[in-house]
């Protein structure tokens, strides 16, 4: 069964291949090749929205990309629904269902249509004057009530089910639009063999070949010749072609954005395949041949569905053998609309009237006009249009006043004339200028390797463009290095011309007037919106558009853009150029999220970095928390056991026995060089030419400011060998600050820094019996306190793997670090465990491990630290080498503020009733009983309850705080003050004898 | 007391087992292969220009000038990747380091085997699966065989060898294997699009 306006042997679609599809429930057929458009259209459906602010009935506009008013919801399943989505480029599949959006409770009736009559009140910077106040508004009506009723459709509620993907390429040329000059210039640079690709947004190439009816190439049909001359490139090895891709994004040095639709057009999508591919294309030299998009006529109700382009009405009848009406009326001020009007008629269907704006044209597509016997009026207007829900009419009066007569239409036709697509070549940076004789921006100044060909560079007529292009193409071949050209350059044997046409609102929609003439569909933007935002102060087109929001809706103003221009330069008195045109920004047309999120998503959004040891305490039923990227051991809960109870006892084993603690994430770097204790010297506070080789020390670095910006303990192999350890969330930025000095300030120096943060994997072994653990496994290192006492390093054999054992402590206990080769991690962590186990040890976590230095006082990077801590404060002057005359941050130390008395000092905190444990964050007060707001003199920077010492404990940072030794102090609490005394910062084992104990 | 446990500690213990992250990993999609290589020897080696040719001579390869180029000799691979950077990669239990510890000439030279993890990507749509992730062009005029470039594949850093026309050799950090792997994989069902 053929559809009610699919002309039968019309158009280039096989029309027996049916295709069902549903809109708003009800079940319609098309056919193989149809847009949801054509297919809708030939069923005599032109109702398929409702504007954005009026609720205005609204139909097709166009055929292509530049759709502003068909906007619907495709859904494939629950969590499957696209919002948004333009009947005019969404390819109909069988069983695609289609929903109108924006319209309560049906599209034919939308209660919100009564802002259509109460329109007044919703004039042009409507949005900006009425939300100002009252307060109260925004909660109860601006936000529930407004925001919904004006908008577009619905985001969907569910996880995106697809996945998406993405490809970088590079080529010589890339050729942005698949129309004649499009596949005219990468015919000629694929000729020379250099690499090009083809990308054109729609399924078919051609572009305007989809409708021209009167182009001839090579002999053969336009259209034809398009579809054999892309045959021959995508043939070729060195040419990619993409069609249903969209070069959304022109960025810096010739990076193209592009987005390929994959499996959206697909009625059953095989899984595997992307929805989407996002291709992010580096080329050499870049054609732009985007074409021109025809523009609307502004007059009075020219939104009413049926009202459309010519050239979509062309479109629909040339490709798709559809029909828009049976009587149509044709409203133009070029000769484009002529040849629709003389396509229909042959076709058959009836034109009621071709009306003119121009007063005496002349051109052979009017002669063949009245020789088909179509009614021609010249210097008329069409001044209104008939209907509601489908355009019933249209009136018709001399353009200067005079007699209306009304000619009934189902359709009308209109063409103001093409605006050329310089979107790309503006993102791209590239300035456009106005040409006055053919009022139209066109490429003018080049920014980057680009050329602009065709109908988006102001060239007219096919013989021309085609020209045009295959030079161009063969250039840009030639520039990108090619060097024979070899090809030939299609011909054409008859070709369509049109040019000129108006800008700005048609007679009838003058300032005069109070008709809702549209400008820009999308937004619902009126010929006089744009008049009242000049009468209201706006003098830039950039303002123009804010206040009326004209061209910032999702079509960006593809339609409406330079009309709404015309009118502002005309309100303004000035010549277009000189108001100028508003930017073009990327991107071109929407672009989902999933295409540029790519891969970047459940286990792919970010690296989890895992260390070695880290299938273990996993099958130990570890907790783990995120370090940075990292997932580090939190604590090893036992059956029954919460996190309190966890940590308190693997505290307490610590220091009763020992315990074992995964420190892989450690950075590490080996400084290496015989200028490598000079760096050292230069990067850290402390003194380093004197460490011994195989001894350590902890080492504190500054920025230049005089602040701590990371610690660790570093091991001297050799004497130009060291073994830095750093923070694990500052390893990456440490290595950089090291290397950033290296390179900029201290190039002289003969040293290197390499990450070794991976090679090793780093067992700590803390507690009374940790030489009693590692020893059996030990080959090679004397073990002793004589031989390896507190702070030292040797290299040698554990479990017969090469190790590096360093004797260091950050719980105060007797400690050792084991350093194996990252892949016997977990081997050795397993040796070490069953000699553990001989002596009651038992692995800790992080949070037990940032008790444990707690209590020792022992600083964290970052958390006792906010970046204005100077060694100082921290009580670490010692660790600051006092005969040094330069470090990084030695100047910055001695500013007067860094010197100055009353600065916060760390010190410790014990609450007086020692149960209470204090939330890190809390401020401090001096005197409780003041008036609020406080004044704070410091904050509590970390706070545990100790197991070990039976209370809890607490680091501050506190001004003037070394100094308050004894005071009590306040921690002002939503549930009443807490009463603290300032102690120091060692909380266990004062002395520090178990370092050796 | 202390002295006993440090004299037992001379007796010998059975080594410890070598778990490379994931060992032996494989995917195969249409037109690529992913496996996860062997473990390798490996050190990244820093130098000025004179001592090139000592250390040269003693690893047995030849280091390249060039940006973006490697040489190969006897299983041993020298990737360039930077004007005093290289990484040696030894594939047949050679260590490299040792090797170096002869050479007196200026240079650093630091163990790196455990460090990274080799992945290989192989097949006609090798090229596109890394291309997924990674903007360097790949094509062979510009990146040929013996090709190498420290770059990127998605959010993390890789080194990259080109082992054959339709081969590459993808490095990276162990704990970033993980990633890497799965992204190649997720790569791998487009790559023949």
């Amino acid at each position: 069964m053929i559809a009610a306006f699919r002309i039968p042997g019309a158009g280039r679609l096989k029309q027996a291949e049916t295709t069902r599809f549903s809109f708003d429930g009800r079940s319609y057929a098309g056919v193989e090749g149809d847009t949801l458009a054509s297919a809708l259209l030939a069923n005599g459906v032109h109702l398929v929205g409702r504007s954005f602010k009026y609720h205005r009935p609204r139909g097709f506009l166009s055929a292509g990309a530049e759709e502003p008013n068909a906007l619907v919801e495709i859904k494939r399943d629950a969590a499957r629904k696209t919002p948004n989505v333009r009947a005019t480029v969404q390819e109909l599949y069988d069983g695609l269902t289609a929903q109108s959006q924006n319209r309560w409770p049906s599209l034919a009736f939308d209660v919100s249509a009564v802002g259509d009559i109460a329109s007044p009140l919703l004039s042009a910077g409507f949005y900006y004057k009425t939300f100002m106040w009252p307060k109260s508004a925004w909660k109860n009506l601006y936000e529930p009530k407004i925001r919904a009723a004006a908008g577009l459709g619905v985001a969907p509620d569910q996880p995106d089910p697809d996945h998406y993907a993405a490809r970088f390429a590079h080529c010589d040329v890339l050729v942005l639009g698949g129309g004649a000059a499009g596949i005219a210039a990468a015919l000629a640079a694929a000729e020379t063999g250099v690499r090009v690709i083809l990308a054109d947004e729609q399924a078919d190439f051609g572009g305007s070949l989809h409708f021209e009816s009167g182009a001839k190439v090579d002999g053969q049909d336009g259209f034809a010749w398009a579809q054999g001359a892309v045959a021959t490139l995508k043939a070729m090895d060195n040419v990619r072609v993409l069609s249903r891709t969209t070069a959304f994004g022109y960025y810096a040095q010739n990076f193209v954005g592009l987005v390929e639709r994959v499996s959206d057009h697909l009625p059953n999508p095989d899984r595997e395949l992307p929805r989407e591919r996002l291709w992010q294309v580096r080329a050499r030299r870049v054609v732009l041949a985007t074409g021109a998009i025809e523009r609307h006529m502004v007059f009075a109700d020219n939104d009413r569905p049926g009202i459309m382009l010519a050239s979509a009405a062309r479109t629909y009848l040339n490709h798709y053998g559809v029909a828009v009406g049976r009587n149509v009326g044709v409203y133009t001020a070029n000769d484009s609309a002529y040849a629709a009007a003389i396509d229909l008629k042959k076709a058959g269907v009836g034109v009621a009237a071709i009306v003119d704006l121009r007063d005496n044209p002349t051109g052979p597509v009017i002669d063949e006009a009245r020789a088909l016997g179509i009614e021609v009026n010249f210097g008329r207007a069409v001044i209104r249009a008939g209907g509601k829900l489908r355009v019933s009419s249209m009136t018709v009066q001399p353009k200067n006043g005079g007699g209306e007569r009304t000619i009934p239409v189902d359709a009308i036709l209109m063409s103001a004339g093409w605006t050329p697509s310089v979107h790309l070549f503006s993102q791209s940076r590239g300035k456009v200028v106005f040409n006055d004789e053919t009022k139209r921006f066109v490429p003018g100044i080049y920014a980057q390797d680009c050329v602009s060909v065709g109908a988006c560079n102001g060239t007219d007529g096919l013989s021309a463009t085609i020209d045009e292009a295959y030079a161009a193409g063969a250039k840009a071949a030639k520039d990108a290095g090619a060097n024979t050209v070899k090809g030939t350059k299609p011909k054409v044997d008859a070709s369509e011309s049109w040019s000129r046409g108006m800008l700005g609102a048609a007679p009838g929609a003058g300032p005069d007037t109070t008709v809702k003439a549209f400008v820009d569909f999308q937004n619902d933007v009126t010929a006089k919106d744009i008049r009242q935002a000049v009468h209201e102060g706006m003098r830039s087109i950039e303002h123009v558009k804010r206040f009326t929001t004209n061209g910032m809706a999702t079509d960006q103003g593809k339609t409406s853009n330079m009309h709404g221009l015309a009118i502002a330069a005309e309100t303004l008195g000035k010549p277009i150029p000189q108001v100028g045109l508003t930017t073009f920004r990327a991107p071109y047309t929407p672009v989902t999220f999933g295409s540029i999120v790519g891969h970047a998503r459940g286990k792919l959004f970010d690296p989890t970095r895992k260390t070695a040891i880290h299938p273990w305490a996993e099958a130990q039923g570890a907790v783990f928390e995120d370090v940075g990227q990292w997932k580090r051991a939190w604590y090893f809960p036992k059956p029954g056991e919460d996190m309190h109870a966890a940590v308190d006892r693997e505290c307490v084993t610590v220091r009763k026995t020992a315990g074992l603690f995964d420190a892989s994430t450690l950075g590490k770097i080996e400084v290496v060089g015989p200028d490598a204790a000079k760096f050292m010297e230069l990067l850290y506070t402390n003194p380093w030419e004197k460490l011994e080789p195989g001894r350590c020390r902890y080492g504190i670095m500054l920025r230049e400011d005089g602040f701590i910006y990371d610690d660790g303990v570093v091991g001297r192999l050799a004497p130009d060998r060291f073994h830095v350890t750093t923070t694990t969330g500052g390893a990456p930025r440490v290595m950089n600050h090291m290397e950033d000095y290296l390179q900029t300030e201290f190039p002289h120096l003969n040293v290197w820094l390499t990450s070794i943060t991976e090679q090793w994997a780093v067992i700590a072994v803390q507690g009374p019996k940790s030489r009693e653990i590692i020893a059996p496994l030990v080959e090679g290192i004397d073990m002793s306190d004589e031989a390896l006492p507190h702070m030292s390093v040797r290299e040698g054999r554990i479990c017969g793997v090469p190790a590096r054992l360093f004797r260091m402590s950050f719980t105060g206990e007797r400690g050792f670090e084991v350093n194996v080769p990252a892949d016997y991690g977990e081997a050795v962590w397993e040796a070490l465990w069953a000699e553990g186990q001989k002596h009651g040890a038992c692995a800790y976590g992080t949070e037990a491990m940032h008790v444990l230095r707690a209590e020792k006082g022992y600083i964290i990077v970052g958390q006792d630290t906010d970046g204005t801590v100077t060694p100082g404060d921290a009580g670490l002057d010692w660790a600051v080498g006092k005969k040094k005359t330069d470090f990084v941050g030695i100047r910055g130390m001695a500013r007067p503020d860094l010197v100055a008395k009353g600065r916060k000092q760390l010190v410790g905190l014990k609450t007086k009733d020692p149960k209470v444990v204090l939330e890190e964050g809390a401020q401090i007060v001096g005197d409780p009983k003041q008036a609020i707001p406080m004044t704070m003199i410091g904050h509590v920077t970390s706070s545990y309850w100790s197991e070990n010492c039976g209370r809890s404990i607490a680091l501050a940072l506190v001004a003037g705080g070394r100094d308050r030794m004894g005071e009590t102090l306040y921690v002002p609490m939503p549930n009443g003050t807490i009463e603290v005394e300032v102690t120091g910062m060692v909380f266990f084992d004062e002395k520090g004898e178990r370092l050796n104990g | 007391m202390a002295k006993a446990a440090a004299k037992k500690s001379a007796v010998a213990v059975p080594p410890a087992e070598r778990r490379p992250a994931l060992a032996g990993q494989e995917l195969s999609a249409t037109g690529v292969t992913l496996a996860v290589l062997p473990p390798a020897e490996r050190i990244s080696l820093r130098a000025p220009d004179a001592s090139v040719a000592a250390l040269s001579k003693a690893l047995g390869v030849t280091l390249p000038r060039k940006p973006k180029t490697s040489a190969a000799k006897a299983g041993r691979t020298a990737l360039w990747l930077g004007p005093d950077e290289w990484l040696v990669i030894d594939e047949v239990g050679k260590d490299p380091l040792a090797d170096c510890a002869e050479v007196t000439a200026l240079h650093s030279a630091v163990g790196i085997s455990h460090r990274n993890v080799g992945i290989s990507v192989t097949g006609p749509a090798a090229a596109a699966t890394i291309n997924s992730g990674c903007p360097q062009d790949l094509s062979l005029d510009v990146f040929p065989v013996g090709a190498a470039s420290r770059t990127i594949l998605g959010k993390v850093e890789i080194v990259l060898l080109r082992t054959a026309s339709d081969a590459f050799r993808v490095e990276c950090w162990r704990s970033f294997s993980d990633y890497v792997f799965t992204f190649l994989s997720e790569a791998a069902r487009d790559a023949a699009a």
